[in-house]
Formats: structure tokens, sequence, C-alpha cells
């Protein structure tokens, strides 16, 4: 089984330094690309089949085509190294561990779309990994393949790390573009779309860190073998994590398509003894959930999306059957509401209503019209009603949660408590 | 007054973006660096210095929840309250925090050793509950290694 984005990884998760990173064959991607030109890359990438690793799984040479080729500077390309859904921990590894691997990925990315300046945004809390970037970006500049004519090609490239200061909305690639250019990071409206006016107005790429990641072993080894990686039709590995309540929490480079019984059983080892598996979140907290009968869903976009979630971030979050639910999105929905910037109406006020909603079932003050009123915020609060992705991403745990989990709702609200003794079960 | 070493930090900042705006978080993650906070008189410095009113560099610090614009303790605990910290069971670590320290979130220690913020994911969810303190990242954690911990910072 080919790992191609963590198999130098060093055990210690000590990144990679440039020497070693070149000794696996580092940056022999670049000298082909310099030889191929921007729109024969792009062709190569479409072809591959890749998908963003983000979220959102949108085809990454199809969203490089629409940048403007007709020589205009500059332009921009920025990793978004953002990663702040809650339960995703995949890009860290990538950031940390082989730092090189994602500035060769962003050189041939910028070079796709001609672009001069590049920009890595990282979250505040990855300092480990703005060590690592620092370094990357220094060494990579020292050899050549960063700056003025790399590889004596003629083609110029710089690149800067911004470290952010907090916000998930940061994730969201026109509030990082906010972000970036100092102002306060709320979504813009599309169109235009970044592609023609991003940062700085000008056009923009912003590409997930382990979609770059995966660019380097395209160009080495072709669009076919990166199809073949995969088990189904979504092309490439995947890094798949798995948290919560089981025995062996991690994440893992894995054939894209692994169902999610293979992640949870034998590669997380299963439940916690004494715990049985009552449904899970498949990529982050704004995903809907999956249950029991989902186990044996193919985890890639396609499969996920047909049993009524996404694939999202690919990174598991695990409800075991001792933990609340009602709890458990309560967790998420005070998340986003906290994390709301506050610009659109719906997701501004209905948020905190929906904490305040779930708050009052838990504690045991729920009123029987309160699960009528949470769905109708679900749909409130939907796709098209509200500015940007936020809030709808938002909706979908909960009126999952509602589906799969309406039996708990009512006993909090009849009983008027929390049956799952999770303080007791905590101190334990 | 900016000091001569911000300035020259500002202004490598301000050298890669178009406008010098564009650099105001970067001029405020100096400022923050050097003073731990960024005060309402830094905050007009530094507004005056990248040329916009203060309101509008306040609109954009007071955005972003890790500029302090209220005084902060020596050390910072971002403790993680996301949702696999909480399946984790992070609230017993935050219970025992605040015990110890005597501090709710968004407050600071009488001596002013410690600030304790919520953070939200951490993003290390398969070592869950995780708290950062400064640069320093601690998971899997435990009630009975917080004593360890805090004694590290002075």
């Amino acid at each position: 089984m080919e790992k191609p984005l963590t198999q130098h990884i060093h055990k210690d998760g000590a990144p990679l330094g440039l020497k070693e990173y070149e000794k696996v064959g580092g940056y022999q991607s670049l000298r082909k690309i310099v030889k191929m030109s921007a729109q024969d890359v792009q062709t190569l990438v479409k072809d591959s089949n890749l998908k963003g690793r983000g979220g959102a799984g949108f085809s990454t040479g199809l969203k490089w085509s629409f940048v403007p080729m007709n020589g205009q500077k500059p332009k921009y390309l920025v990793a978004n190294a953002d990663e702040m859904e809650p339960g995703t921990f995949k890009d860290r590894i990538l950031l940390e561990s082989t730092p090189h691997q994602l500035i060769e990925g962003m050189i041939i990315a910028a070079y796709a779309i001609q672009a001069d300046e590049s920009f890595v945004f990282l979250r505040y809390a990855y300092k480990t990994a703005a060590e690592a970037i620092t370094l990357a970006i220094h060494e990579a500049e020292q050899a050549g393949y960063l700056g003025k004519n790399i590889l004596g090609s003629g083609y110029d490239l710089h690149m800067h790390l911004h470290t952010g200061v907090g916000r998930y909305m940061c994730g969201e690639e026109t509030a990082l573009l906010n972000s970036l250019e100092g102002k306060r990071a709320t979504p813009r409206a599309k169109p235009p779309f970044p592609q023609v006016s991003g940062l700085f107005g000008k056009p923009t790429i912003v590409n997930n860190v382990e979609t770059l990641c995966c660019l380097p072993h395209i160009v080495n080894n072709g669009a076919e073998w990166f199809k073949k990686l995969s088990l189904t039709q979504d092309a490439g590995t995947k890094l798949y994590g798995v948290s919560g309540k089981v025995k062996k929490p991690g994440a893992w480079e894995l054939p894209m398509g692994v169902t999610l019984r293979e992640l949870i059983e034998d590669h997380a080892g299963g439940m916690q003894d004494g715990l049985k598996f009552r449904g899970a979140l498949p990529g982050g907290a704004s995903t809907d959930f999956l249950v029991a009968e989902h186990l044996d869903v193919k985890m890639d976009f396609a499969g996920v999306a047909a049993a009524g979630s996404r694939l999202g971030t690919g990174t598991v979050v695990v409800l075991d059957d001792r933990t609340c639910p009602v709890g458990f999105v309560k967790n998420l929905e005070q998340f986003f509401a906290q994390e709301s910037c506050g610009f659109c109406t719906p997701c501004r006020e209905g948020l905190p209503w929906i904490e305040k909603i779930l708050n009052s079932i838990e504690i045991g003050d729920g009123r029987p019209t309160d699960i009528k009123l949470l769905e109708d915020h679900t749909k409130y609060l939907g796709p098209g009603n509200t500015f940007c992705a936020l809030a709808p991403g938002a909706m979908e745990p909960l009126q999952s949660a509602i589906k799969y989990f309406r039996e708990d709702f009512e006993r909090h609200i009849n009983e008027k408590r929390c049956s799952y003794s999770v303080k007791m079960s905590m101190a334990m | 007054m900016l000091t001569a070493e911000e300035i020259k930090e500002i202004d490598k900042a301000i050298s890669i973006v178009p406008y010098k705006k564009a650099a105001c978080v970067e001029a405020l993650k100096v400022v923050q660096q050097n003073r731990s906070y960024v005060s309402d008189e830094s905050l007009k410095d530094v507004a005056n210095y990248m040329e916009m009113s203060a309101e509008e560099l306040d609109s954009v610090a007071t955005f972003y929840n890790l500029i302090f614009r209220k005084p902060v303790g020596r050390h910072i605990i971002l403790l993680c309250d996301s949702i696999s910290c909480w399946v984790m069971g992070y609230e017993n670590i935050k219970e025992q925090l605040s015990h110890k320290l005597k501090i709710g979130y968004g407050e600071t220690t009488t001596d002013g050793r410690f600030t304790l913020l919520p953070n939200p994911c951490l993003g290390t969810c398969d070592c869950a509950p995780a708290l950062m303190i400064d640069k320093d990242l601690y998971r899997n954690l435990t009630v009975e290694q917080l004593d360890e911990i805090l004694k590290k910072y002075e």
C-alpha cells in the first residue's frame, strides 16, 4: 500500500530537512514542471482527478483553470493551513513533519497559474509548524527552489508565512483573503471568485495543505498512478483520522475509499472496552452524523454524500453510547455560535439561539416544542439563507442528530434531565 | 510610542504587501509580542503608523480572539473546548484548573502569572484533552498532571 504523503515522515514527527527530503526524491517534480507549460501542469492535475482535501472536494485542476492566463501580474497562491475544523488534525502532521513537501506542492500550484507571490496562512496554535515552515522556506530559497529564476527557468516565486490570530472564519477562503489584507475575517460575496479577483483584487488560488502535498507525487508519477492509489473513483490517498472514545485514536494515510468500519475497527482499534459505537461525524464538526447502518460506507466524496453527509476533512469524531448526543451537539453549536463572524443576521442571531435551546434541553429545562424549533432553524440557517457556509455547516450535525437521536432529545425534555452521567464517567 | 525595533519589524511586514494598512494585523502582533497586550495607547500608536483611524484598527483587533486588548498574565493557557476534547472530558480539566488557579475563563491570577482562555480545537484530537501554555502543547491530559505542568511557568 503506497503512502506517498507520509511514508518518509520520521517516527518522532521531527521535520524532514532539505537534504533528507532531497534524498527521498524531494524537489524532483520541480525540475520536471519548469520544462512543462503552465497549461500542461493544469491538464495533468485535472486528469489526475485530485479533489480539494479541505472539505469542499472541488476539482483542483478545474479550480486553477478559472485563473486568467494573460500575463497579468501579480497573481497569488495561498496555502490554507488554518486547520480549525473541530475534530480535524491531519494537516498538522504534514505541516510539522514534511514542510518541504508543502513548499514543493505550492511551487507547482503557483507555476500552474503563473503566480509570483505565495503565502502560507497558518493558524496561531501550530507553533511547531511555524518553526518548521520558516526554516524550510529559508532552505528552499538558499537552494534556488524559491526566489528569482527558479532552477534557471526564468520563473520567479516568493513565499511568505503568515500566522493567524484566531477565528475559525479564516478557514473560509474569501474570509482568509480579507484577513491577509489586514481586515476582519468576514466572507466576501461571490462572484467575483478569488480566481479572478482575490487577494488585493488580484487572481488568487487558495488550496488546502493536503491537496498541495499531493502535487509533487502527481507530477513525478503521473495522473493514472494517482487515480490507481484509490479504491474508488475519487483519486489518491487520504489522510484519515479518528478521535473520541476508541482504543487507538490517530491519523493514517490510506487509499481513498476505505470504509468507516475499517477506520474505526481496524485502524483505531475499535471502541474502548464497555462502549458501543453510536454514530460519527465523518469529516469534522460541520458534517452530518453517520450511524451504525453506515459503517460500510466508503469514505470518499461520493460514498459519504450518498449516505447523506460529506467527507469533509476525513477526520472522524466518534460518538459512543455513554456520551450524550444532546451534549455533543450543544458543544458543536456553542463553537459555531462563538465563531460566527456576525456579518449576516441568520447566522449571528440564529446560532446563539440554537445554543441556548440545546443548553435548556441538556440541563432539563427543555420544552416539548423545542425540537420543532430546532428543526425549523436547520432550514432557516440552511444553504442559500446565509452569506457563507458556516451556518449551513453548523446545521448538518444538528439536523442529523435530531434525525438519528430524536429519542434522546425527547427523553431529556420528558424527564427534565440528562440521563447520561457524563461527569461521573469522567471522574472514573 | 513605538520603539525603533517594533518599527523595524512592522516595516518588514509592510514591505511584502501592496499598501501599509494590509499589514495591520502583523503590526498588532509585533506590539503584542513586545508588550504582552495591545493597550489603548499602543493601539493609537499603531493606527497612526499604519495610517488608519484607531477605530478602524480596533475593529480589526477586537475581531481576533488572540489579539489581547486587555492586560494578560505572564503565561496564557489556551484550553481546547471543542468536540473531541469534550468527549474525552476536558470539562474536568477546566474545573480543576479554575479551582487551582482561582480564575475562570478570561481572568488572570492575582499574581499575574496565568490568564485562562478557552480555545477552539487545537488540532490534536487524537490526543485529547489538550491545552497550550504559551508555545507549549500538552496532550492526553489528566487532572493529575496539572500541578507538574503549571510548576514550569513562573
